[in-house]
């Protein structure tokens, strides 16, 4: 069958087509509209001239593949599809506004609004990896905010998913990407890790921060591959305010092997989220790049160029670095639970070697009373509690970069708990149970709370068996003295 | 229209059962069978009366090399398949062993073709282990989508309009479209005996409407079946490697 010749007015499948809304190297996007959807969309239709890259055919294949199934915020809503036979295309939701790009010509940015919008990217990725896609080609022209806030990825024709065959890999042996952002091993033709995206994500932040594209703006294939064993101009040389954890971030985000990047999408919004918990290492006071015996060293280094060992399914990347949170209490008489939880963290911690512990405590606050940050004493309670968890935390001899300490002051400990579970991407919390059956009464159960209401996996933990089950009568002074 | 296909069943009484019982929460409107329903297990006869029983309601099925060696002694095979075949011909009764006789090589069936393997001679029974396999096999036939048996793993491959070949090995339950204009080659993994280092018995099924194929996994009473190996006298190695699917 012929294929239509698109315009203004022509209808496809009962797509109305409007005007043209951008005319991109590999397809057209259209706006239209449709009787039975009452929301604005676009459509997108791929080049298929001859001459046309055969790139073009395959990459919209993929989108043809993935856009299906896709799910949740941080995406355009799929809403149909065309096959070849007739008119390829896709129909999806139209985000209103305007892309990353559009802040371009106001380079730097302030650091609090990159990163806030970094961020934000980050837990979109998140998602997307747990989706099991790895998007390939994070540029600024490829994300949108939603009004609500969310950043939306958009455009998947480079995209690969880990359950679906990677047609462009296996079609073309080149890199495909986009040169400024593209990650070491995707220019070395690896396709399949999601930390990738981290690097590209590294790029945008450096790029957004300082006016200046950490690689430049070459695009030659052995230009992209300086990269290997060239290391940026640290941040901090080019704007001396920078600050040191923001610097931490990026610069390990922009590390050539993945293994050294951060471990998951979500672990990265972690740290973007909580800036005074950044563990800084050297990377945070560099003021110069390498010298060139060091980039020379590495130039020559045949382990650099060579392709990474990947994850067999990214799946299983991700799943293997969970943020863990630790619920504390400080209170008197939990130690014994809090030895339980410690124990059962630790396990957790141990089996996984890139998992993260946030240990939590929530400082109550009265609802009607004006709280005092210093307790009887004078002390700092706040101060008090992150030294009361770090003390805790000791003994699991974690790496800082491991561990994270935070003081939460609330009017409801479990709500504190699960926002903090929800906002930063949380995989499992451990929490003790309260001992006493009497307060649990009196004050409703907190494990209780974040059990039924947590989005995440929840251990109650409680101390060994023999401890718990003490009778009152045992304990009692009076009886105790009969024998 | 969902098409229930099993492939490689090896006279693995439990792994078929297990299928059989899985497949019924699918509601498929259609069975395939694949082929190589005797060797290497110990209850030929029982599968052979479920096949015959399948096919009489209206299931389609093909020969497979196992099949054809119960009737051919030309039949190529190693030395301890061979003796399970020479210990198969004597279970089956003659009307099994003319069923099995009687069964086509391939099946067309719309823009699909149905064969034990490699589809460019079906009767030399090539395995098809890499994409230039597929290659071969795909350009031998007008088919759309080709699905085959043979290797035990579940593979896909594809050829795009340009002859290039991409091969991919597909996750449990997660469905794969066969997209048009390219032409596709499924290895649908074996009942019977599994060699992807998953045990759990494997089939597939074809969804027509969505062009969706989905591979899926059922747990099986492996020490029945293998004791059963055991007790007949049959080469012990073909039940220690139903605990490791290797």
């Amino acid at each position: 069958m012929a294929r239509p010749n698109l315009h203004r007015g022509t209808v496809l499948d009962g797509f109305h087509l409007d005007d043209v809304k951008n005319r991109g190297g590999m397809a057209t996007l259209y706006n239209v509209s449709h009787p039975d959807y009452n929301i604005p969309m676009l459509m997108k239709v791929p080049h298929l001239h001859e001459g046309e890259d055969p790139a073009a055919i395959v990459s919209f294949e993929m989108e043809q593949m993935i856009w299906p199934r896709l799910k949740g915020v941080h995406v355009p809503r799929y809403i149909a599809s065309g096959d070849f036979s007739v008119q390829p295309y896709i129909v999806m939701e139209m985000i209103p506004g305007k892309t990353m790009l559009q802040h371009i010509p106001d380079l730097p940015l302030p650091y609090d609004q990159v990163v806030d919008m970094g961020s934000r990217i980050a837990t979109a990725l998140d998602d997307l990896h747990r989706q099991h896609i790895i998007h390939l080609d994070i540029k600024p022209s490829n994300i949108m905010f939603r009004p609500s806030g969310e950043a939306v990825l958009i455009d998947f024709g480079l995209a690969h998913h880990d359950q679906l065959p990677d047609l462009m890999q296996e079609e073309f042996h080149l890199p495909y990407g986009t040169a400024p952002y593209m990650a070491p091993e995707q220019i070395l033709g690896v396709r399949n890790d999601p930390r990738s995206d981290l690097f590209a994500l590294g790029s945008m932040i450096y790029f957004y921060t300082t006016g200046v594209r950490p690689f430049g703006q070459i695009d030659t294939l052995k230009g992209m591959k300086r990269r290997l064993w060239r290391d940026p101009v640290p941040p901090r040389k080019l704007r001396a305010d920078y600050p040191p954890w923001l610097q931490e971030v990026v610069l390990r985000c922009l590390e050539v092997k993945p293994g050294w990047r951060h471990p998951t999408a979500a672990q990265l919004a972690f740290d973007l989220a909580n800036p005074s918990q950044v563990k800084l290492t050297a990377r945070s006071e560099r003021l110069a790049r390498d010298p060139w015996t060091t980039v020379m060293k590495r130039r020559f280094n045949p382990d650099i160029t060579k392709e990474t060992a990947t994850p067999a399914r990214m799946s299983a990347q991700v799943s293997s670095a969970p943020v863990i949170v630790a619920a504390i209490d400080l209170q008197e008489g939990a130690q014994e639970t809090n030895e339980a939880v410690r124990v059962t963290a630790g396990r957790l911690l141990a089996s996984l070697p890139s998992a993260r512990l946030a240990c939590i405590n929530v400082l109550k606050l009265g609802m009607f009373t004006i709280d005092s940050t210093l307790d009887d004493e004078g002390h700092n309670k706040h101060v008090d509690r992150m030294v009361g968890l770090r003390h805790w935390a000791e003994p699991l001899k974690l790496s800082q970069e491991r561990l994270t300490i935070h003081v939460l002051e609330a009017i409801d400990p479990a709500g504190a708990i699960l926002d903090f579970a929800n906002n930063n991407r949380v995989d499992h919390i451990v929490i003790g149970a309260r001992q006493s059956i009497g307060i649990r009464h009196l004050l409703g159960s907190v494990a209780g709370k974040i059990m039924s209401e947590a989005a995440c996996s929840v251990t109650v933990v409680r101390p060994p068996r023999a401890k718990t089950f003490e009778t009152p009568a045992e304990t009692s002074p009076e009886l105790a003295s009969v024998d | 229209m969902l098409i229930a296909i099993f492939a490689d069943i090896h006279a693995n009484k439990q792994a078929f059962e297990a299928c059989l019982a899985d497949v019924k929460n699918h509601n498929v409107d259609k069975i395939v069978l694949l082929g190589d329903y005797v060797g290497y297990g110990a209850s030929p006869e029982w599968v052979v009366d479920k096949v015959m029983e399948l096919v009489g309601k209206g299931a389609s099925a093909i020969t497979g090399n196992h099949d054809s060696a119960v009737t051919d002694m030309h039949e190529g095979m190693n030395p301890s398949a061979r003796t399970v075949i020479d210990w198969t011909r004597v279970q089956l009764s003659l009307n099994q062993q003319h069923f099995l006789a009687s069964l086509p090589l391939s099946i067309p069936d719309g823009d699909r073709l149905f064969v034990h393997a490699d589809a460019s001679a079906p009767a030399k029974f090539r395995y098809i282990l890499d994409p230039e396999d597929a290659a071969r096999s795909i350009n031998a036939t007008t088919a759309e989508v080709t699905l085959t048996g043979h290797v035990h793993k579940p593979a896909i491959y594809s050829m795009s309009v340009t002859a290039k070949l991409t091969g991919f090995t597909p996750v449990t339950g997660a469905p794969v479209p066969m997209l048009p204009r390219r032409r596709w080659l499924i290895t649908v993994g074996s009942v019977g005996q599994p060699r992807d280092g998953d045990p759990a018995a494997a089939y597939s099924i074809y969804n027509t409407d969505k062009r969706e194929i989905t591979f899926c996994r059922v747990a099986y009473d492996i020490e029945a079946s293998a004791a059963a190996i055991l007790k007949s006298g049959l080469p012990a190695k073909f039940a220690e490697r139903l605990f490791v699917g290797r």
